[in-house]
């Protein structure tokens, strides 16, 4: 198969960015969207036309959440419930023009090319996204029977791998669906329940802080996850922060 | 260098509670005071850090993704042992531990694998605290599955994703002490080389994969968490930054290098299809509990298949070879690793394989007409997804088509019972150490062993080490150490442009990716699953003369700054000599043990054949120089307590 390429390129986070466009012929099929990124930097450094394109990417079977490419106006591509590395290029009819960005939101400036800081996410983590156990100590595992219902909802909720895609696909970068899938994953748990009033004030005013937007409700986040988490934790989030409000072991 | 393995005195029950009895500890005014460096994230470093910043020590932790969460821990499947015996089923601290030894192949260092078991179930705990959501049962209590080597159901687990969510509960912890101010964090930011002062180890140089900058870091005690070298075969189911040089460096400043010839092949995984495939994925082990693994009984069946003429499913059921059944009626398709790897290569090397020859079918029809497709769907759902997306193939449907891929590595830093190194305030844990594991690791153990090392033991044994470290006061990396360190890992990095730099555009070069897909093959071919004199010799030949061509030949563009390709090249440049002493220490031993095939020892149904008279030790290697043999001490492995037998499944 055989594909131009509009890549977005951008030496440092000080510099301009802009597009360029490489032409790559002969590609397979069944070869993944950043395989098919390797040949193209293979071929840029053979024939020095430019330096490699830098793109974050690691275990490449859409678990670790490090890559992360706005393709042709979507997040991870045109499919659903992948991340940019479980993208094959039978996806793509022979001959297409493909335009690829990296995330674009104020709260992940550009690092290079492709590459974007999402430090902020384990900002907003360490604010509170967890349950404040120290090693040892602790109750017999079955100690704390869980609704087998419940557990499956934290379950699916703590799926989310933190690639920002949610953030990426929003109009208002919101980081309400990453947000909402952590604080939902532990106050759906009776282990999370302690703190969960502090929680989710302090995540959600770390997010604010650190410039993401609000939800106006279109729910592309959801529609573009990859680990398909459902907006209902949105929903969740919101409850809880109003009921925190209210709580009786605020600050 | 001196192997002292430490191994407290007594019943083998009570060395660990005697050793914690006994050992020194440090008070926590004096727990301020001391600096500890843990490189790597994954659920070793992150559970070690954690723990050791609750405790008060004052911890520096280095990743080199943009996250601490990207760490490869990640990606495991499948799920975590543990002794808790949930089930009734029989289980008990004393049969994990020798299930354990015997998956290992009686390779493994009895006391350490007696501790591990005995702290599985306190994980555990822990991670239930944490909030870790594993899969239970409709009356709320924790749900178990069966892994390989074992004849009782001890894994715990969250869907596909218990190695996701065991790291997500460390990370978590390890975020809350960051916050909490006794962790300090540095993303994207590669370990270079080991600083030791007066034969201890005293801090790291590091560079910023940004900016990057060299950075000096001085610390009372070093914890080296970096996972294994399984990407030097360049197709594995490693991630793709996953990596050994940091190992590899304390191993050239004198950290002795044990077993690294162990090398787990899995034999699960998505076969290989291209030349431009940069990796392989791993279908959970998980799925031999109910998936039947299937060969074509007749060879123009096969061959129909191979050439697209015959459909598995048209296959009538007395014309299939449940080879693993057949062979190994008591453990059938729960075989240990190496054992269904191997099975597997026989297979297709005798002309029964599938797809492109080298696959085998892992089939779901019998699980699906028995619990039906929701039941199968809920609980291996993500995996046969992901399966789908690969290869455009619906297993609910066909069988799924596997081949088994390089995974895990057994060997690795020699560490003594306190998981210190032969450098002195240098610790070992998780899969860069070797000492849990004998000569093939069970499923869901390496999930195990690196929350064991992190949570439990780790905190206890390295402060017995810092006790005596309290009066040294702050470490200075304004010192001719330092400055000797920096200047070495300046000058390599310098070096890996210089051809680049020289050269014309005429001039012909190649980039670090085809190097290292070279030496991937070459080690796969000749020091994969199979070896002998013969594939040793020419690896060792072929690996040499491939270096040679490297430095003469490879293209590292760019600059300092943010720059993959260099990176690649200095982790490769390592490879390299890792490569050797992986061929050398393959080549010592001459016997067939665990994931170590030669195919000159083995018993006349292709079975392992080991040599306990002559083999039954640790190889600890002593690095020497570049291009210089390695000397070798053994650390002999006296089974006290356990009998030692044949490695029978059948």
């Amino acid at each position: 198969m055989r594909f131009i390429l509009h890549i977005w390129r951008q030496e440092n986070a000080h510099v301009k960015g802009h597009f360029e466009t490489y032409p790559i012929d002969n590609i397979s099929p069944d070869c993944s969207f950043l395989e098919m990124l390797d040949i193209l930097n293979e071929s840029l450094i053979n024939d020095r036309i430019a330096h490699p394109v830098c793109f974050d990417n690691d275990c490449r079977e859409g678990i670790c959440g490090m890559c992360g490419l706005y393709i042709n106006g979507r997040p991870h591509g045109n499919d659903d419930g992948i991340t940019t590395c479980q993208l094959h290029m039978r996806k793509f009819k022979d001959g297409d023009e493909i335009w690829i960005e990296p995330w674009r939101a104020k709260a992940f400036p550009v690092i290079r090319d492709l590459v974007v800081d999402r430090s902020a996410f384990d900002k907003i983590i360490q604010a509170g996204g967890y349950i404040s156990t120290t090693t040892g100590g602790v109750p017999d595992a079955n100690a704390i029977p869980v609704n087998k219902h419940k557990a499956d909802m934290a379950m699916d909720a703590a799926a989310c791998i933190g690639c920002g895609a949610c953030v990426a696909a929003c109009k208002n970068a919101s980081a309400m669906l990453f947000v909402g899938a952590k604080v939902s994953h532990l106050a759906l748990l009776p282990q999370g329940k302690v703190e969960a009033m502090d929680r989710v004030r302090s995540m959600v005013a770390k997010m604010d802080e650190l410039g993401f937007g609000n939800c106006t409700n279109t729910y592309a986040c959801e529609a573009e996850c990859p680990k398909l988490i459902k907006r209902q934790n949105i929903s969740r989030l919101n409850r809880q922060w109003i009921g925190s409000l209210f709580g009786r072991d605020k600050k | 260098m001196i192997l002292d393995s430490k191994i407290p005195a007594g019943p083998l029950a009570e060395k660990w509670t005697n050793y914690k009895a006994s050992q020194k500890l440090v008070n926590p005014a004096n727990k301020r005071k001391l600096d500890i460096i843990v490189v790597g994230t994954g659920l070793a470093g992150a559970s070690a850090a954690a723990s050791l910043g609750a405790l008060g020590f004052n911890v520096d932790i280095f990743c080199i993704q943009d996250s601490p969460r990207r760490a490869h821990s990640i990606a495991a499947q499948g799920g975590i042992n543990a002794a808790k015996n949930y089930q009734n089923d029989g289980d008990s601290v004393e049969r994990l531990f020798r299930d354990t030894i015997k998956g290992g192949d009686y390779r493994a260092r009895e006391a350490n694998v007696y501790r591990l078991a005995e702290v599985s179930n306190a994980i555990i705990d822990q991670c239930v605290a944490q909030g870790v959501p594993f899969a239970r049962d409709y009356g709320g209590l924790l749900d178990n599955r069966s892994f390989g080597g074992a004849q009782v159901s001890r894994t715990f687990y969250a869907k596909g994703q218990t190695g996701q969510q065991l790291l997500l509960g460390a990370y978590g912890a390890l975020s809350r002490e960051i916050a909490r101010g006794t962790v300090k964090l540095h993303t994207r930011c590669e370990m270079m080389d080991l600083v030791v002062v007066d034969g201890r180890a005293r801090g790291i140089i590091t560079r910023d994969l940004v900016t990057g900058r060299l950075q000096r870091h001085a610390a009372h005690a070093v914890v080296l968490a970096t996972g294994g070298y399984g990407n030097i075969y360049y197709l594995s189911t490693n991630a793709m930054n996953s990596n050994g040089s940091a190992a590899w460096v304390c191993h050239r400043k004198g950290a002795a290098f044990a077993n690294p010839c162990y090398v787990q092949i899995h034999p699960t995984c998505i076969p290989v299809h291209g030349d431009y495939q940069s990796k392989l994925t791993l279908m959970s082990e998980s799925l031999r509990n109910d998936g039947r693994i299937w060969v074509p009984k007749k060879k123009e069946d096969a061959e129909a298949i191979r050439a697209g003429k015959l459909k598995p499913t048209a296959i009538a059921e007395e014309d299939r070879d449940y080879y693993l059944e057949r062979r190994y009626p008591a453990f059938g398709n729960l075989v240990p690793r190496d054992v269904a790897s191997r099975a597997a290569k026989e297979r297709c090397d005798a002309g029964y394989g599938v797809g492109t020859g080298y696959a085998v079918y892992l089939d779901f029809a019998d699980a699906i007409k028995r619990l039906g497709k929701d039941a199968v769907e809920q609980k291996y759902g993500n995996l046969f997804q992901m399966y789908q997306k690969i290869t455009d193939e619906n297993p609910y449907e066909t069988p799924m088509m596997i081949y088994p891929a390089i995974h895990y590595t057994m060997g690795g830093l020699w560490v003594d019972y306190e998981l210190q190194t032969t450098i002195p305030g240098l610790f070992a844990t998780g899969e860069a150490n070797f000492s849990d594991h004998g000569a093939n690791r069970l499923g869901a153990s390496a999930l195990m062993q690196g929350l064991a090392d992190g949570y439990f033991v780790l905190p206890y044994t390295l402060q017995n080490y810092l006790a005596d470290q309290i009066k040294v006061g702050k470490i200075s990396t304004e010192t001719k150490e330092f400055d000797e360190a920096e200047n070495n890992v300046k000058q390599r990095l310098e070096r890996l442009f210089n051809n680049s730099k020289l050269s014309t555009l005429n001039s012909k070069l190649k980039t670090v990716d085809y190097f290292h897909k070279k030496l991937g093959k070459i080690m796969w071919e000749y020091c994969g699953m199979a070896r002998n004199t013969e594939s040793l010799t020419k690896a060792k030949q072929l690996v040499a003369e491939l270096e040679d061509e490297f430095w003469k030949e490879v293209n590292v563009p760019g600059g300092m700054e943010m720059n993959p390709e260099l990176e690649k090249a200095y982790r490769l440049e390592d490879y390299f000599e890792l490569a050797q002493l992986i061929i050398d220490d393959a080549m010592h031993r001459e016997e067939s043990c665990g994931g170590h095939f030669r195919t000159e020892h083995q018993t006349e149904d292709g079975e392992t054949l080991r040599d306990d008279e002559n083999f039954m030790y640790v190889a600890a290697w002593d690095y020497q120089g570049h291009g210089k043999p390695e000397t070798m001490e053994k650390e002999p492995l006296n089974y006290e307590f356990i009998q030692i037998a044949k490695r029978n499944y059948k």
